[in-house]
Parts: C-alpha cells; structure tokens; sequence
C-alpha cells in the first residue's frame, strides 16, 4: 500500500499521520466543521481514549462536546441515540468491539430502524466507532471482529478502513451520513505505519472498495486488518508469475458489487480473507455476490481463508487462529491449479 | 424505605381532598379537563378492545386502570417537552396531542402510527423493555444544551425496573443533571410475574436514592396527585434540578394484552374490586359531586362527543388505502442501498407477475 492512489488535484497541505491519528485528525475536523458534533465514550476525555483516538480533544473543545460516560454501552449509546434524533450527531466510542455488546439492543432495536418505523420522521445520524481484531496481544474479549453481527442488522452501515487516509475520509463521511454507521477500526493497524493524509475536511464514499494491486489470475478480498496479509500474500505470489488482483472493501455494507463483479469477472478465481469466524461471516456474502454476478466467469471454487468458529482464543493460541499471508498464499495456489 | 417514600394521595377515595394546599389549584377547568380525558382514554380503550376482538386491528395492549397515571401526567407536559411512551402509554400520547387515527394505525400494524403530528416530540412506543430510559436522557440532555426549558417524560412499568437500561438511563441522567421525568407506573404485574418476583423492595421510588435524585411515591389513581407531582417534577428539571423518579401506583383490570389471559395468573376478583373503590374515574366523580360539578347533561355530552371522535378516527383508519409494500424498502436509509433497490425490485416484478 503505496500512497499515489489517490490523485490530489490541486496543492493541499499533508500531514504524516497513523491510522489512530486519522481518527483523531477526522474527529477534529468534523468538531470544528460542525457545531452538533458530539463525542461520547468512556475515557475519551482527559485520557483521550483508550487508544488515545480523541487526544487533546476535549482540551480543545471542551468536556459538552467531548464527553466522558460513565461505564456503560448500553446507557451512552441509547442516550446518543436520545440526542441523535433532537439535533445532534453524536459519535460514541466502544473500547473494543468486544464490548459492543450490551449496546446490541439499542443499536438492533433503536438506532437502526428509528428511521423506517418513522417513515423518516425520526432520524439517528450516530456513528459509533470500535477498535477491532486480533494480533496485539490483548487480553480475552478485546479481539473480537463480530462485523457480521452488524453486517446481518439491516438500516446501519458498516464501514471498515485499513489505512490512514481512508481512516479519515470514511470517517468524515460516515459522521455526516443520515444514517447510523458502525465504524471499524482495526487496531492492529492503528500505528502499524504512517501516510499522507490532507489536511482539513474530505470525504470518501461509503460503499466503495479500493484496488490494491492489478493482476489477470486471481482476485483477493480483504477488509481492515486483514487487508496488508492479503497484500503481502499477493506480493509472494507475484514471485511465483501469479498476478493478484487485491481489493479493499473499506465498506462491509453496502459492498462494493461492481468492483468485485468486474474483478473476478476478469480473472475467474477468488479468495476471500476473514478474520472473523467463518460461519455466517461476510465471506459468504461476497461469495453470494460473485454467484449472482459471475457464475459462468469462474474456473474454480472460491476459496475462504477465515478465522475458526471458535471463540477468538486468549492471545498465546492467536497467532494460530489468525490468518497468515502463508495461508492466503496456499488458498490462491489452490484456486490456480483447480 | 415505605415510610420514607409514603404513597402521596392528594384526594381519598371517597373524592376528598387530603391536602388542603393543592385546594385552590384543583379548579373547575382543571378538573373538567382531567375527567375528559379519563373519559376519552377509557372509552378510547374500550374500543380498542372492541376491534381487536372483532379482527379490525391487531394484539392490543390496554391500560384500562392506569389512565389517571397517563392522563395526569401528560396534561402536566408543556407544548416543547419530548414524551416517550411504551406500547401501553398511548392514554398517555393521545391525552398529549397524538392523533387517535395514528394510534389505531400502529395497532393495524402500520408504521404510519408511530408518526406524531407535526412539531410534536411523541417517540414511537418503545417495545423492548426499557430501552427507551436513555433515549428519554439522552433527548433531555439534548434540550438542556441547546439552552431550551423543555423536559422530557418517559414511561415505564415495574417490570421494566428488572432491565439494565432502567440503570443505565437513570444513572446517565443523574450524571449530566438531564431535564427528564422517569415516570413509572406500577401496575404491579410484569404479564404475570408479581411485583414481589420482581424486586425484594418495597417501593420502586426507593431506587431514586442510589442515584441521588427525587423519588416520589403517588397514587396512581388519584389524578391530582399525578397530576401536581408530575408538574413539580417537570418544573423541577426545566430549573436545572435534575431528573426525578416517580412511582404511580397503579392496577391494570384487564389482560397485558390480548393475546393474554389473566385468569392464568391471579384472581380477577381483585380487578372488580378495584374498580368499586379505587377506580380513577369514580373518584374524580365523587370529588366533582360533593363540589357540585358534576353535571350529567355535561357528562353525557362529553361521552357523545368522544363516541363521535373515535367513530371518525376508525372511519378515517378504515378508508387509509392498504399498506404499500413500497414503504418497507424506502425508509430504511435516507438513500436505499443497491441490496434493498434490488429486493424491492425483485418483489414488485414477482407480484406483477414476472419471473424476478
């Protein structure tokens, strides 16, 4: 993942920031920008957040707009829903992904289908953003990567960046969306390395994927953390003459259809990698869209390279549940010599 | 804890004024309204009953009982303030302004019904127990800083206090000090399960302590004593006090819904008698008699009135045109996106007949 993928057209002032430093960068832009931008989560203000996503935040805007909650997903959320529809745009932060899950009422119940129970008459424009994934040695429930819990949930977008620059351009589109958005941020690539990022406010569309890399033999999906093993796996196979196509879904839902249609319409062969559980996980889906658009396109099964249907083990088995580029590598060989 | 948070009566049951400094502010207007609308929401309930027993509308939830709870404290709302109701409130929203064709619509099962009139803050009734605790704070915290003197009410039963959002929502309130009135009406069946299942303490105004807000004990049938202390704990809020937790004790004479029967669960004697002596309507009678206000012509005429009132509300709901598919797919985000523009698609060419 180079930068250069994105043209900028006219000279616009960068800064060199981690995927963390996006989050926070979107976050303060989109405070200035906006008035009825509220931010709500544990430790988010003093300490800036567990993963220091809202640094210096509330210094600079103060604790009405950058609030510490008390301990208590369910509460917060269901209180930023309350706002959501009197005229803010609250963003709540969930410690880790893991711990989404008494919020799962209020966001299944409420926050998702406020609007189509209403007829649009009530809205909740919230975006609630969790850090999500396995690999940093983190303790039991904080490496959780349930997207499909979410994916399934129908009236809230799923967005899911793997870099900096589209860490913040999401973001900012994700906050100023009608609709709720779970935003996932992969701790693993927080401050796995740094890129250009624009200063000031842009957006990037929600619901488009990204090409990595071009290639005619085979084509790999992948999404947040999962996306620089699906590179590196891509990369290794180059060395082997096999040219990967490699997309970056960014959005988990709505997917992107086209960019994955026209993919493996031009190279037949597929693997998806997951990091969540393998059963009932998005991979199913995509493989769903490829059936739909491309059947008679393709010369060998698709090929799945997810994390077990176990429950994401203690960290000392992690490595072993995760997958590995060494994986990936074995799943395009198979897909090539079907 | 029930001596400290005593059951505040205003009037007996007998109609008799037990507080003599409410005396002056229990007017002739104030009384020919609250009886109106314990008249409209019973005879409104009644109803109710009456359709979903002849398949007009769907599983109905009646509060028939309650109504001094919800019409008290609605009357007690200013035109600003946000009320969130449950599926059994809407005594209380129709008392607030809600129209009675959008009611019987969320009860043919159309989502038309959980739309407001225009500028008024009625949440849709919340199904989920207790999950509309913290939009209720959340939404008052929202007011509070945008610098407005609105409050917002919200409902809720006993069983509702069992649940985590009961915490939650409280708790997060009386944290950022929100303008909201917790307003539960104990009826003192959760379906079937009995208070006493519910929660080993006496009263539910107790609880307020743990998060150190008012709590307030009241009859739940005395539609004054509802109706003050709604009053004082909206007040209160607008003036920068804080939330307050009220328990309206209350009874439900008929089934939780009826798709239930209470029969299965307790003894419906205990409703027949209730209904002899604790009745919120036959006590504001009683009171309106010694004072001389009741008048039958008046009575027979506000019953006319309301018979007329809902009969137009079903005749409207009965001619709205049948539920459009349509509307399934198109509020679901503010843009559809391509999956659901696809289903819908789908749909519309299998129902025309097509091979979609």
């Amino acid at each position: 993942m180079g930068t250069g993928w994105y043209s900028m057209t006219t000279a616009v002032n960068t800064k060199t920031l981690t995927l963390v430093q996006a989050v926070n960068d979107a976050l303060r832009t989109m405070l200035h920008e906006r008035e009825d931008v509220i931010l709500l989560g544990e430790d988010i203000g003093q300490n800036g957040g567990v993963f220091r996503a809202t640094d210096g935040l509330q210094a600079e805007f103060g604790e009405e707009r950058v609030i510490d909650t008390p301990l208590s997903e369910a509460g917060f959320t269901g209180a930023a829903i309350g706002m959501a529809v009197n005229g803010f745009r609250p963003v709540v932060e969930i410690q880790f992904l893991g711990f989404i899950y008494p919020a799962y009422e209020q966001i299944m119940t409420h926050a998702a289908r406020i609007r189509s129970r209403t007829k649009g008459h009530f809205t909740v424009p919230m975006v609630i953003r969790a850090p999500y994934g396995a690999g940093v040695r983190a303790p039991e429930i904080h490496s959780d990567s349930t997207e499909a819990l979410f994916i399934h949930m129908p009236g809230i977008k799923v967005v899911c960046p793997s870099t900096p620059y589209d860490a913040k351009g999401l973001l900012i589109a994700a906050i100023e969306d009608p609709d709720p958005v779970l935003f996932l941020e992969p701790m693993r690539c927080y401050r796995a390395f740094r890129e250009e990022v624009p200063e000031g406010k842009y957006t990037i569309e929600i619901g488009k994927g990204k090409k990595l890399r071009e290639g005619d033999d085979v084509t790999v999906i992948a999404w947040g953390a999962m996306v620089p093993v699906a590179v590196k796996a891509a990369e290794e196979a180059e060395k082997k003459g096999i040219h990967a196509d490699v997309i970056d879904l960014r959005t988990l839902y709505p997917l992107d259809k086209d960019m994955i249609a026209e993919s493996v319409q031009k190279t037949g062969r597929t693997v998806i990698v997951q990091e969540a559980h393998s059963t009932g996980g998005l991979a199913n889906d995509i493989i769903a869209i490829i059936n739909d658009t491309s059947f008679l396109y393709q010369k060998a099964p698709v090929e799945r390279v997810s994390g077990f249907d176990t429950p994401v083990p203690f960290f000392a088995y992690e490595d072993d549940y995760l997958p590995t580029p060494e994986r990936v590598l074995r799943a395009i060989d198979k897909v090539i010599q079907f | 804890m029930e001596q400290q948070f005593p059951m505040i009566q205003v009037m007996d049951y007998e109609g008799c004024i037990l507080m003599p400094e409410y005396r002056k502010k229990i007017t002739k207007e104030l009384v020919m309204a609250c009886y109106r609308h314990l008249i409209r929401t019973r005879m409104f309930d009644r109803k109710c009953v009456s359709l979903q027993r002849q398949g007009r509308i769907g599983t109905y939830a009646p509060y028939e009982g309650q109504e001094a709870c919800q019409v008290g404290s609605a009357l007690a709302l200013k035109e600003g303030d946000w009320l969130f109701p449950t599926y059994r409130d809407h005594g209380a929203t129709m008392t607030f302004g809600h129209s009675l064709k959008h009611i019987l619509l969320y009860w043919k099962g159309r989502n038309e019904g959980c739309i407001p009139p225009n500028g008024k803050k009625i949440f849709p009734p919340s199904v989920p127990i207790a999950t509309q605790l913290p939009h209720a704070a959340g939404a008052a915290y929202a007011e509070k800083r945008k610098g407005t003197m609105n409050a917002a009410i919200v409902y809720f039963g006993d069983g509702a206090t069992s649940e985590g959002d009961f915490h939650e929502g409280l708790n997060f309130a009386s944290v950022f000090h929100a303008p909201v009135v917790f307003f539960n009406q104990n009826n003192q069946y959760a379906i079937s399960v009995p208070i006493t299942r519910q929660m080993k303490t006496k009263t539910i105004a107790q609880k307020a302590l743990a998060y150190d807000i008012e709590g307030v004990r009241i009859d739940g049938n005395d539609i004054f004593a509802v109706y003050f202390e709604t009053e004082k704990a909206l007040e209160r809020a607008r003036n920068g006090g804080g939330p307050t937790l009220i328990e309206a004790v209350t009874w439900r004479y008929g089934a939780h819904t009826t798709a239930d029967d209470p029969t299965k669960y307790r003894d419906q004697e205990e409703s027949k008698r209730r209904r002899e002596t604790t009745d919120p309507i036959r006590r504001l009678e009683r009171f309106m008699k010694q004072e001389g206000w009741f008048d039958e012509e008046w009575v027979q005429n506000i019953q006319d009135e309301v018979t007329a009132e809902i009969d137009q509300a079903i005749m409207e709901v009965e001619r709205v045109p049948e539920a459009n598919p349509a509307d399934m797919f198109d509020y679901v985000f503010a843009e559809p996106t391509w999956t659901i523009e696809e289903q819908k698609k789908a749909y519309f060419a299998w129902e025309r007949g097509g091979t979609a």
